[in-house]
């Protein structure tokens, strides 16, 4: 039993909260019960997603084959250092942001589904996050979406209807894109399992299919990621949510565009001599610069958060771009930091809303003296996302802005210094105006926060101050996983077996587009 | 042949670039359909047309014949057709609610997340 269940450690982080998703479904008029299970379903999925990690970093990378399919025919599932750091990252802020709903989200959102939605949406992120089929990708990605939608629109607000559907055109498009980027590359290679990918690709001749390919997985992703300049659909639909959906959304949707990034323009294709690295970096400059002056002209606590998610993904486009194993490191270490960091910042946002009553921060105020606990819980996630040591925030640009330095892009390092500080403004004024100035107006008295809210902002900011004082290890960790990104043939040979080395047995037929088995192999 | 093919797609997606770029939602969503259908045509191009024996092994053998159709691409356009489906069923129905809500489709009316939390407005509603 124990061993089935290590063996197929891959499958559980997925296994667990669909399971969740559709007992929560089955018990639809029962709201206690659904809350139960998706507790119990988070902690559950938190478990599966140490083991995963656990195993990874134990045995070297995981990979199952579904149906017993051999390799490139049937959908497989493989983790590596990253997806395993994903996963695990996605399992703690689905507890933490949990336990925030359960004072957060009313009756009438549960009863509008919020449960199974979130359940499945979880289900969605961590499948996106260990397939190793890109079709399979494709369908998470439109699982993710439609959950998605229906989180965002829980609350019926007329705000969010129309947040919604700003938020539908443009992923449906950006899926689109994304669809019809795999649809070129098969035909061009006549496969879709990733790793098999990787190992064609790297034998292909550059042709104009393959380039036109790359650049819509580039275009499709960064839709989804909130890249520069397709980034507007973000700030116009986050902050309708309701903030517990707002914080999982910002941790780790765009997240999961930017690892699908990391995942096909490592394994697959090449950034150097491509001409993609000159698009990325432009791109990256200009989602850092974009996001940070958008947040500046704000007042709502969410609309300032939505738009710094923006900045923030530049820094890791940033890694990809310059694209050596120390820059990859930089930019996984800094995914990391950023989806605790950015989610606890949502949080805290609804706790200056149970407080105070308002997300403006013209009209809040005076929580430094009726709430001094949540003022310290902002301090920790606020200082960290402007980068300021001790705490994670630091360490990630640190390693992420050395890296554009040594790999001789000193203006882009120039500019993630600056965006750091125009940062660091946005965070002061949501310090000085919530938590520093007398209450504008007549003086109401704060209502006061319930546990339940705090402790997850505690949670989450003790892991931002642990990563901060004792980076070492998880540096060390974001090293391994860049090293395993830039040499992918760990992850090629856990997928495809050791048969799958140079000396293939699966040829690609270029009349029908279909791979082949070549006669030996078959006898 | 595959000249007039790959017109006819460029021909849809176009169709369908445009009317995305209409400000009434319904023609939006009616884009997305069609830009779905076009992809999903790339894809089943994508595996090649010509060969139109059944993808079945015959008795006795153990791999396809020399001139079948290459069956993962009507596999794939199958799951994909799905899967759009159920996302413009998703937004006409959002649309629809919208309509509802609001009295209108028209996107230089629908303001409610521009307006919400607005830096612009002295006092931010908060509905």
């Amino acid at each position: 039993m124990i061993d089935f269940i290590i063996e197929h450690a891959v499958v559980w982080p997925v296994a667990v909260p669909i399971t969740a998703a559709a007992l929560a479904a089955m018990f639809w008029l029962r709201q206690d019960i659904q809350r139960l299970v998706s507790m119990v379903g988070l902690v559950l999925m938190l478990g599966a997603s140490l083991l995963l990690l656990v195993t990874v970093m134990q045995d070297g990378v995981q990979a199952r084959q579904f149906g017993s399919w051999a390799a490139p025919f049937g959908i497989s599932f493989a983790a590596d250092l990253l997806s395993a750091a994903m996963v695990m990252i996605t399992g703690v802020l689905a507890v933490a942001v949990g336990v925030f709903g359960l004072a957060d989200i009313r009756k009438r959102e549960e009863h509008s589904g919020f449960h199974p939605l979130f359940l499945g949406m979880l289900t969605s992120v961590n499948g996106a996050f260990l397939t190793g089929d890109i079709f399979n990708l494709y369908v998470w990605f439109e699982i993710m979406l439609i959950t998605a939608m229906g989180l965002l629109v829980l609350g019926k607000t007329r705000a969010q209807l129309d947040g919604t559907l700003k938020y539908a055109v443009l992923n449906l498009f950006s899926t689109l894109l994304f669809l019809l980027a795999v649809a070129i590359l098969y035909g061009a290679t006549g496969s879709l399992n990733m790793a098999d990918l990787s190992r064609i690709l790297a034998t292909t001749e550059p042709s104009a299919a393959l380039t036109l390919s790359a650049a819509l997985f580039l275009a499709g992703f960064g839709i989804k990621a909130g890249y520069f300049p397709l980034f507007f659909w973000l700030p116009a639909s986050y902050h309708t949510a309701s903030i517990t959906i707002s914080a999982i959304f910002a941790g780790l949707l765009t997240k999961v565009g930017v690892y699908a990034c990391f995942r096909v323009f490592t394994l697959m294709f090449e950034i150097e001599g491509s001409g993609l690295r000159e698009a990325m970096v432009v791109i990256a400059a200009g989602t850092m610069l974009f996001g940070v002056f958008g947040a500046a002209v704000q007042w709502d606590v969410r609309r300032i958060l939505s738009f710094h998610i923006v900045s923030q993904i530049g820094y890791m486009l940033l890694g990809l771009a310059i694209a050596t194993p120390l820059a990859i490191a930089g930019a996984v270490f800094y995914i990391v930091h950023h989806i605790i960091v950015k989610a606890n910042l949502f949080l805290v946002a609804g706790a200056i809303y149970r407080a105070t009553g308002t997300y403006d921060l013209r009209k809040s105020g005076g929580l430094m003296r009726t709430n001094p606990l949540l003022a310290a819980l902002f301090l920790i996630p606020a200082i960290s996302l402007a980068g300021l040591p001790p705490l994670s925030g630091f360490w990630a640009k640190f390693l992420v802005i050395d890296a554009s330095f040594q790999g001789g892009e000193n203006w882009l390092a120039a500019v993630a210094l600056f965006v750091g500080v125009l940062t660091l403004y946005s965070m002061s004024k949501i310090w000085i105006e919530a938590f520093w100035k007398a209450p504008p107006g007549v003086r109401q008295t704060a209502r006061p926060v319930p546990v339940l809210m705090l402790l997850p902002i505690a949670a989450l900011g003790a892991i931002t101050v642990t990563i901060g004082l004792s980076p070492e290890p998880f540096i060390q960790y974001a090293q391994a996983a860049a090293e395993t990104l830039v040499n992918p043939e760990a992850y090629i040979v856990a997928v495809l077996g050791e048969s799958a080395g140079p000396g293939v047995e699966i040829a690609f037929d270029p009349a029908t587009a279909s791979p082949i088995i070549i006669e030996e192999s078959v006898q | 042949m595959n000249l007039v093919y790959a017109a006819a797609l460029a021909a849809l997606m176009g169709c369908g670039l445009y009317m995305l770029l209409s400000r009434q939602v319904v023609r939006i969503i009616l884009g997305i359909a069609l830009i779905s259908a076009a992809v999903n045509f790339v894809i089943f191009f994508a595996g090649r047309i010509g060969a139109s024996v059944p993808p079945l092994i015959i008795e006795g053998e153990t791999a396809l014949g020399p001139d079948t159709a290459n069956p993962l691409p009507q596999a794939l356009v199958l799951t994909a057709i799905v899967i759009g489906f159920s996302l413009v069923a998703f937004a006409a129905a959002l649309a629809l609610k919208t309509y509802r809500e609001t009295g209108t489709l028209d996107t230089r009316e629908l303001g409610d997340a521009e307006a919400l939390g607005s830096p612009y407005t002295k006092e931010a509603s908060s509905k």
